[in-house]
């Protein structure tokens, strides 16, 4: 019933703007440049692409703690794209998570960000979106548990956990970081990793851009923290990281190699600028980390000793690395973060850092899975991450095992 | 030449091998806006997934199993030392390892990288000037191309490589530290020496004290991290001593992987495709031009690829054998002395004087391929040959390249092969000893040379390639007397025991010495005397251009991979601002 009135609706609203006098619609190159440099800062294309098909063309697993959704299409096409999309409806779905049949979006589409980009740019992002080659490519229907796999369920968190509304400038703050907030809470949907979630997939508004896990990797922490932020990194370094996917304390690996790849490397230093501007002085909460593990202890001895045979010959013995190539792990932001996932997972099953136009070279790390075992793998991560005035929370071997099967069962999934 | 195969779309430029020549003309042939085709008969291999950490120190795989090697089930040749005998397949590859594979033989060199003497260009003219007529036999050439017209190709190279050493010779003013005899270069080298082990430095204390002019060898391990004109970074090396016969899992050797890769495969106009084993370079009606190739792939079928320029990029003797099986150019004939292609093969003698010390710790596993202190009094031409009834020279060296567990035994004379004995030798002797080595030049002759095997064929039923042989009076005497040089600074050295080996008897293809292979396609002033011009563009077909070690007339003293790297970027010049103006022969006949 409820459907049957929202087609009536649909045309109704359909016929209004048919009865409006003929407007030229601007496709201006200006426009639709600006939409071309959203959809680089949404990073649309990497979840609108499956691996073997049509960029936009949708179809691309993504992984969410309640099961797969597949991307959708969204080029021109009429029948299984957006082709057919009224702007409005496209706007709709941006501003409210709603499809044009009134059904609710799930979240893995980030709009609770892309509610905060105002009409103007939604519309440029509109319009670019309509130069793209239409490509045929019927959408897979979403594997969720239950009760998610019932879109009318999202009714119910949406009035939990979202809000429509377009983001506010602070006035006390410079163009700046005005831009950088803007960026980073909608195009850049930067907590749709970096903020952890709740039980229900929410982000937690309050420890915003603290870290979350995604994809059984530990996106880190990106707040203006010293240890495990990005305090100590200069506006200079954020820049340098997001554009080449390289600074001296660090590479893109993992997740944030394609975000790189197909998003911040192709943005202009500006907002790079701003971006980094904003994190760096967002609030990561207190430091709460215990005091290092003492030297003594027993996984740190043997932490020690695994390091100097396998960790060394590119990191170094003091830890100091080789700045741009491989990255140091004294005060390295992401080997303290308070979830170990992602220096477990790297000793496991090593990373390639993003290659780009500036930094072609991508170093990568060997995997150690075959070749060390989960206590060795907890002493050696424990070891690294409260050495040379590092200091984290312990890593037991269990961790390390719980990891190594969830890796290995996907291998094994072959997805 | 008509072929059966199946007809790909043509491109601009087929690259036929995957080496390190081949990654130079990908980039510089790209970068003139070509689309490029590489062809490489073995599979892909970088540094992450091919050769970790974690595992690229692996003797047994590496070395004793050949894991990185041509596969002699596949293609080999069969060798002779003198055109009486009948030559027999090599089963197992001994005296020089060629490589299969993308990077080719630039993933397992040492990275011991020099440039030739100005006179070694010269070396007909310059030797018949000075002693007069060359002895019966030989055969050497001018190169017809100069030092001074290399040098900005070398300074490219080593500036691509980031060669770690220490200038000479800058634009004509010697440099202290630096080799003197070199000839004159630009600027300095891109990185500094490597850090110094021992054993060179009391070779080097010894040579001083014997008036010699010491100097650190230039290295392609890398003495500091560096990034190169590319973009490309490499990573500082760590000493590991598994270099030669080694993929380097730490970024810190250069190889095509580590200097061209990572730039090159990311252009839209560059194609390679892997498994992919050419057979034949096919020719127009006239004979005038290549028209492309013949390739297997892994599937086994055959395909034609045809191409506007080819471009043989294949490991030394591949070319001149390739070339063979095209029907292109006039096969060498020893009775008679004409012909070019198979002519001139070449090689490198080389012999040792080790050193066993008591009280001397020389930490061998601390190595890298190209970590030594060289001499060059007694290279080329820096020395009065007169009466001394050979020509040529070579450099003599301390290297500290590895004390690998398998390979690495260093025993004094007279010590049994195997048991007891020998075990308590080599633990008395593996932390304490040292070498001096000796890399003498290699002249051509006659009889040296390279045809087709009547009788044995490669797994694609082609004649294998016949090597035919040997050292000749002027190597032996060359070689003798670099060991009796090397023997000095030995003595000087004050080591409880010196056992020198010379070169002794006729050439043995099974222990291995270098993989330092020349000839076959010389390159030179005439159609007559070379099968390739100036700018390594074939003679007879002017589309097509040969690379690598197979274009040397001879073999100068020097290992030879930086004049390869060399050439290449002077052939890739006159190719960018000559020939794409204007395709036909460069030189005229």
């Amino acid at each position: 019933m409820r459907n049957i009135l929202t087609v009536v609706l649909a045309l109704a609203i359909v016929s209004l703007f048919s009865v409006l006098p003929a407007q030229a619609e601007d496709t201006s190159f200006a426009k639709v440049e600006r939409g071309h440099h959203l959809v680089d800062a949404g990073d649309c294309v990497a979840c609108h692409t499956d691996a073997k098909g049509k960029p936009f063309a949708g179809g691309r697993p993504i992984e969410t703690p309640f099961g797969v959704i597949y991307s959708p299409n969204i080029t021109p096409d009429r029948e299984t794209g957006i082709g057919a999309w009224s702007d409005e409806d496209f706007y709709r779905a941006m501003h409210n998570g709603v499809r044009p049949n009134g059904a609710r979006l799930y979240p893995a589409f980030p709009y609770p960000y892309f509610t905060k980009m105002t009409r103007d740019d939604v519309m440029a992002v509109r319009a670019y979106l309509k130069t793209l080659p239409a490509e045929k490519n019927a959408r897979k229907q979403p594997d969720l548990t239950w009760p998610l796999n019932h879109r009318v369920f999202m009714r119910g968190w949406d009035m939990m956990f979202f809000k429509p509304g377009t983001f506010h400038p602070n006035a006390d703050m410079s163009a700046e970081w005005n831009r950088g907030a803007y960026l980073v809470e909608g195009p850049g949907h930067c907590g749709a990793c970096h903020t952890p979630k709740n039980e229900l997939g929410a982000d937690k508004n309050s420890e915003a851009l603290h870290g979350g896990i995604v994809q059984n990797w530990f996106a880190p922490k990106i707040a203006g923290n010293m240890r495990d932020g990005t305090g100590a990194w200069s506006i200079d370094d954020v820049v340098a990281y997001l554009k080449t996917g390289r600074n001296k304390s660090s590479g893109a690996a993992g997740p944030m190699a394609e975000v790189v790849a197909d998003s911040t490397s192709k943005l202009p230093d500006a907002d790079l600028r701003a971006i980094a501007t904003y994190i760096k002085d967002a609030d990561g909460g207190p430091d709460k980390t215990p005091p290092p593990l003492a030297q003594d202890d027993k996984m740190m001895v043997a932490g020690q000793a695994i390091y100097a045979d396998s960790c060394a010959a590119c990191h170094q013995a003091d830890g100091k690395g080789v700045p741009g190539m491989f990255p140091p792990l004294v005060h390295n932001a992401n080997a303290q973060q308070r979830d170990p996932t992602t220096v477990v997972r790297v000793i496991l099953q090593g990373a390639r850092t993003v290659a780009t136009g500036a930094r072609p070279t991508p170093f990568a790390m060997p995997p150690f899975d075959w070749k060390l075992t989960d206590q060795q793998i907890a002493a050696v991560a424990n070891y690294v991450r409260n050495s040379w005035g590092n200091a984290a929370p312990p890593v037991p071997p269990d961790k390390v095992k719980d990891l190594r099967d969830t890796l290995g069962k996907k291998l094994n999934d072959g997805s | 030449m008509a072929s059966s195969a199946k007809k790909l779309p043509s491109v601009d430029v087929v690259l036929v091998g995957f080496g390190w020549t081949a990654a130079i003309l990908g980039q510089e042939l790209t970068d003139a806006g070509l689309n490029v085709l590489a062809l490489e008969r073995g599979g892909w291999r970088d540094t992450s997934t091919d050769f970790a950490v974690t595992f690229a120190q692996d003797e047994l795989r590496y070395y004793y199993r050949q894991a990185l090697f041509e596969e002699m089930a596949r293609e080999t040749l069969t060798f002779r030392n003198d055109p009486g005998q009948t030559a027999l397949p090599m089963r197992h590859l001994g005296s020089f390892l060629p490589a299969t594979g993308v990077g080719g033989a630039s993933i397992h060199w040492n990275g011991q990288n020099w440039r030739f003497l100005p006179s070694d260009f010269v070396a007909k003219t310059h030797n018949t000037q000075r002693y007069g007529a060359l002895p019966e036999g030989m055969t050497i050439q001018d190169w017809g191309v100069t030092y001074d017209e290399l040098e900005p190709h070398y300074d490219k190279f080593e500036y691509l490589c980031g060669i770690s050493g220490k200038a000479g010779n800058i634009k004509g003013q010697i440099q202290p530290g630096g080799n003197p005899f070199e000839g004159a270069r630009a600027r300095e080298y891109p990185n500094p020496p490597l850090d110094m082990v021992y054993a060179p430095t009391l070779f080097e204390a010894a040579a001083r004290e014997t008036g010699h002019k010491p100097f650190p060898c230039p290295a392609a391990n890398m003495s500091r991290p560096y990034t190169n004109p590319l973009g490309v970074q490499l990573g500082p090396c760590t000493y590991c001593g598994f270099c030669e016969k080694f993929g380097c899992g730490n970024y810190s050797k250069s190889s095509a992987q580590t200097t061209i890769h990572p730039v090159l495969l990311r252009k839209k106009n560059f194609e390679l495709r892997t498994e992919c084993n050419v057979l034949k370079v096919l020719k127009d009606s006239d004979g005038k031009r290549a028209t492309g190739v013949v390739y297997i792939d892994a599937q086994g079928n055959e395909l034609e690829q045809p191409a506007e320029m080819v471009i043989l990029c294949g490991f030394a003797h591949h070319n001149p054998h390739l070339m063979m099986l095209s029907d292109i150019g006039k096969r060498y004939d020893p009775q008679t002395g004409e012909g070019v292609i198979g002519k001139n093969y070449a090689y490198q003698i080389v012999s040792g004087v080790d050193l066993f010390f008591d009280d001397k710790i020389m930490n061998p596993f601390v190595g890298a391929g190209a970590l030594g202190v060289g001499i060059d009094e007694y290279n080329g031409d820096n020395f009065d040959h007169t009466g001394l009834g050979f020509i040529g020279g070579g450099y003599l060296a301390c290297w500290q390249t590895n004390g690998r567990p398998i390979e690495y035994h260093p025993v004094p004379k007279d010590t049994p092969k195997w048991g007891g004995k020998w075990k308590a030798a080599v633990a008395k002797n593996y932390l304490t000893s040292a070498s001096i080595s000796t890399h003498g030049a290699m002249m051509s002759h006659r009889n040296n040379y390279l045809d087709l095997d009547p009788t044995y064929r490669n797994a694609y039923g082609q004649p294998l390639l016949r090597l035919t042989f040997d050292y000749t009076d002027n190597e032996h005497k060359m070689s003798d007397y670099l060991t009796e040089r090397a023997t000095d600074i030995a003595k000087a050295m004050k080591a409880r025991e010196i056992h020198a080996k010379p070169r002794t008897g006729h050439y043995d293809i099974v222990p291995y010495q270098t993989t330092h292979n020349t000839g076959g396609a010389m390159m030179g002033a005439d159609p007559k005397s070379s099968a390739v011009n100036r700018y390594l563009q074939s003679w007879d077909l002017h589309n097509l251009f040969v690379m690598g070690t197979s274009v040397y007339p001879q073999n100068p003293g020097y290992n030879p991979t930086g004049t390869v790297g060399a050439l290449t970027y002077w052939a890739a010049e006159a190719i960018k601002t000559q020939y794409l103006k204007n395709p036909g022969p460069l030189v005229q006949a």
